[in-house]
């Protein structure tokens, strides 16, 4: 190399270095090249649900960082209709059933599954395809339609919802992960994470007579906190949820977001489906609330989001 | 030998039934209910000629096999019997005993007038396998339910869940001692007597003991080996043998065979009847067996008609006479303590309705389950043998009172406390025996509109605390309920009573009390709802994280 190239060569690197890149770039560096900062937040687009979940929690260094040996370990889908996977009524049970392998994998010596259902238990545990996708998977598929499977729990910091009876399952588990599907909800906007605890607690109708927008942000004061919220957008009901009528209700959207911070995860997923429908922050008015509580920032800007197209 | 074929068939009959009754986790398939659909009444009643042909055709042939292998009610006589003898010392002996002709007819003809007069309610109540259908329902079942929830307790703390809790069903103290009383009067009398209750009361025994004496294969006592020993007749649970004239009642022998078996000489035949040697029963009767069937039937529609047209009233007042019942005097007196038991529930309720500031609205027509179709036609089909009660999923299902008035007294209505109707589900209008629920499939059931929503705003969580709440629109599978905006960002829920099937959803989840925002009004002919409208499919591509 002689001199002229050597100078060349050095103030061309000068102004690459000079030139800040912009932000949407940066999700296309190489992210081993980016500085070691913890991942706040993960979303995946394109994939299946399954392969979605590997890339993903690969980003978070594995599921060794969340599960230990010999841990208990309880899912909580959402598992409320008696819904086939089409019609997007409940989490995907090829990312359920991938959660409880990496959970295994990690050395997990139980893994439970479990959801209170709206419909009648039973057809929503079949026809979801959840209960036969865990059980494959060696999971433990609880009821949850007795109260005597539900404890009594004071919840200190809720405003209005003072305490709930919470699923013995989440209780007794040492880790828990909270894996809702995204939808439309007709009366708190949305259904992603926040929502999907309404499923741990026996006695639900106490959160529509107290205001259900901020019972939904009391109950997830719980001092017992997911690992992950790893929403599932891999269909989306974008309207007539949570039930849906008819598969023209539901979106092919192919997306899954994972945090532990879950009035982010929230606020990500609220964001995506804003691109189907219209839904303004203020609508989905538990995450306002839930930010309120320090459950979270609902401003993304703050997190370290890793973006990942498949 | 027949005997043991016939204890063994009764067996099963008897257990697969009783199961498919009390089977709340399903394990049974559903191909079962075969054997609640070739039940006498329940047949008869839907019209369903087949079947009632050829159990007509089987006691024409071999005596009343319906009753010794097919009836629940009198196969658990036979278990009551059977059991009753290990609790003595010695053996029950059977005495003959005179038949109780008059007895056993007026009862049969108090069912037919109160059936055709409108009434079904006496023939509800008698139909035997209805009446074990009750007691199956809201004696065994909860006992079963129980069992369950003791070993669930059990195997749950060895961390193993094949096991799950339920709610032990109790469907009020009304359908619980209706179906006591049952059980205490036919166990007491199968306990004493054997097949008392099949050969006095039960109209479904009069009417094949009837067909039974014309039947081809019969029981008969060989006089020439017969030493009178009475054997036979001490083993006859029916108690229709008279050893010492050797001659057998053949309107009451359910065909059991026990007498055939316990004869040491092998004296009790059971032969075609032209084989039969002479014997103490009237020759002629065997004689002219398909003649005298066409002459009874004629004269059974003869009696029919006079009883429709109501002006030859001497037959109904002397049979009415005679067995000193009283079908108004009944219904008075069933009315009078219906009236009696819910009048502190009315007053309660008008107390409630003083300090509530809600407005008290309720359903006033009531609900009855899918395929019902009109008010009328149920009433006379169902007998109120509660297979549906039991089998319904979400818990809807549960017997009235005096909803439907007196002729629906025990009839299945939809209740919304427990749970609400699965939109998918269609296993009411499938076990039923009876046709009162026609079978629908799922894309029919998605359309029968059993009632309509009715939306009370000023009870409704939204206009009265303005906070998010949609639990009932959450609920309805058609979006009958759907939430339109409302103040700021609020939505409330808007009524489309047009495409709304009555499942209950928002009646069951609406958590406003004790009058809810919302409710289903009864219709009192189910209607065809009107189709919702899909939503435009769009075609959106993603191909941005929108944050």
């Amino acid at each position: 190399m002689n001199r002229r190239n050597f100078l060349k060569i050095f103030a061309l690197t000068g102004v690459g270095l000079a030139v800040k890149p912009a932000k949407s770039l940066a999700a296309l560096v190489p992210e081993e090249n980016k500085t070691e900062q913890a991942v706040d937040l993960v979303a995946v687009m394109g994939g299946e649900p399954d392969q979605m979940f590997r890339r993903a929690i690969a980003e978070f260094g594995g599921m060794n960082q969340f599960v230990k040996s010999g841990q208990k370990v309880c899912i909580k889908p959402n598992i409320g209709w008696d819904r086939v996977p089409e019609r997007a009524g409940n989490t995907n049970p090829l990312l359920i059933s991938e959660i409880i392998r990496q959970c295994f994998a990690a050395g997990a010596s139980e893994v439970t599954v479990f959801d209170h259902t709206c419909d009648d238990w039973v057809k929503c545990y079949q026809n979801s395809g959840i209960e036969a996708a865990a059980k494959e998977a060696g999971a433990k598929v609880l009821p949850g339609h007795q109260e005597s499977y539900y404890r009594q729990v004071e919840l200190p910091k809720g405003k209005v919802l003072k305490d709930a009876k919470i699923h013995q399952a989440i209780l007794d588990s040492d880790v828990w992960f909270n894996v809702p599907i995204l939808k439309n909800h007709g009366g708190s906007g949305l259904t992603i994470s926040m929502k999907n605890y309404m499923g741990i607690v026996w006695d639900r109708r106490a959160f529509h007579m107290k205001g259900l927008q901020q019972c939904i942000a009391d109950v997830c004061t719980l001092d017992k906190k997911p690992a992950l919220n790893i929403v599932d957008a891999y269909r989306v009901l974008q309207t007539n949820g949570p039930q849906g009528r008819s598969e023209s209700d539901v979106v092919l959207s192919k997306a899954l977001f994972v945090s532990p911070e879950i009035v982010s995860v929230d606020t990500a997923a609220t964001s995506f489906f804003n691109q189907i429908r219209s839904m303004p922050m203020d609508v989905v008015k538990h995450l306002g609330f839930g930010e309120e509580h320090g459950l979270g920032t609902t401003d993304l800007t703050k997190l370290n989001i890793k973006r990942i197209r498949l | 030998m027949l005997r043991k074929l016939r204890i063994a068939l009764a067996l099963v009959a008897f257990a697969v039934l009783t199961f498919f009754f009390l089977d709340f986790s399903r394990l049974l398939p559903e191909s079962v209910q075969v054997i609640a659909k070739i039940q006498f009444v329940p047949a008869l009643i839907s019209l369903s000629l087949g079947i009632v042909l050829l159990l007509l055709l089987l006691t024409l042939v071999f005596g009343r096999i319906y009753c010794s292998v097919i009836c629940p009610l009198g196969i658990y006589q036979d278990v009551i019997s059977r059991l009753a003898n290990l609790f003595r010392k010695k053996k029950l002996r059977y005495k003959f005993r005179k038949a109780r002709t008059i007895l056993r007819w007026s009862v049969l003809t108090l069912v037919i007038i109160t059936y055709l007069s409108g009434l079904g309610l006496v023939l509800d109540l008698l139909d035997p396998y209805s009446m074990y259908g009750r007691m199956a329902v809201h004696l065994f079942k909860p006992v079963y339910m129980a069992a369950n929830n003791g070993l669930e307790l059990l195997f749950t703390a060895f961390n193993n869940y094949t096991f799950y809790k339920v709610d032990i069903h109790f469907w009020g103290w009304a359908s619980f001692g209706l179906a006591l009383v049952s059980l205490l009067v036919v166990s007491v009398l199968a306990w004493r007597f054997g097949r008392t209750w099949c050969n006095t009361i039960c109209p479904v025994g009069t009417v094949l003991g009837f067909l039974s004496k014309l039947s081809v294969f019969k029981l008969s006592i060989d006089h020439e080996t017969c030493n009178q020993c009475g054997l036979c007749s001490f083993n006859c649970k029916a108690t229709c043998i008279d050893s010492k004239k050797g001659s057998i009642d053949y309107s009451r022998c359910v065909a059991c065979f026990n007498c055939m078996e316990s004869c040491n000489k092998k004296g009790v035949k059971y032969l075609p009847f032209w084989k039969v040697k002479k014997t103490g029963t009237d020759k002629t009767q065997v004689k002219t067996v398909s003649g005298k069937i066409q002459a009874k039937t004629k004269t059974k529609t003869k009696t029919k008609k006079r009883i429709e047209t109501d002006t030859d009233t001497k037959i109904e007042v002397k049979t009415i006479n005679k067995t000193k019942t009283d079908a108004s005097k009944r219904e008075f007196l069933s009315v009078l303590m219906m009236s009696s038991l819910l009048m502190p529930k009315a007053l309660a309720a008008g107390f409630r309705q003083q300090i509530s500031s809600l407005r008290p609205l309720k359903r006033t027509v009531p609900m009855m389950p899918p395929g019902a179709g009109d008010r009328a036609r149920f009433n006379s089909l169902c007998t109120s043998c509660h297979l549906c009660v039991s089998k319904c999923p979400g818990d809807v299902l549960q017997p009235s009172l005096l909803e439907y008035g007196v002729e629906g007294i025990m009839q299945p209505q939809m209740l919304f406390d427990k749970g609400f109707c699965n939109y998918d589900c269609t296993l009411c209008t499938e076990v039923c025996p009876s046709g009162a629920l026609k079978t629908l499939t799922k894309e029919e059931k998605h359309r029968t509109q059993t009632g309509r929503v009715v939306f009370v705003l000023e009870n409704c969580i939204v206009y009265r605390n303005e906070t998010h709440c949609g639990a009932c629109s959450e609920h309805c599978p058609t979006q009958a309920l759907r939430m339109v905006p409302y103040k700021g960002h609020l939505t409330i829920p808007e009524p489309h009573p047009d495409i709304c099937i009555g499942c209950g959803g928002c009646e069951f989840i609406c958590p406003v009390r004790p009058y809810k925002a919302v409710f289903v009004e009864g219709h009192e002919i189910q209607q065809v709802a009107k189709a919702f409208e899909d939503e435009e499919k769009q075609d959106i591509v993603l191909d941005d994280f929108g944050f």
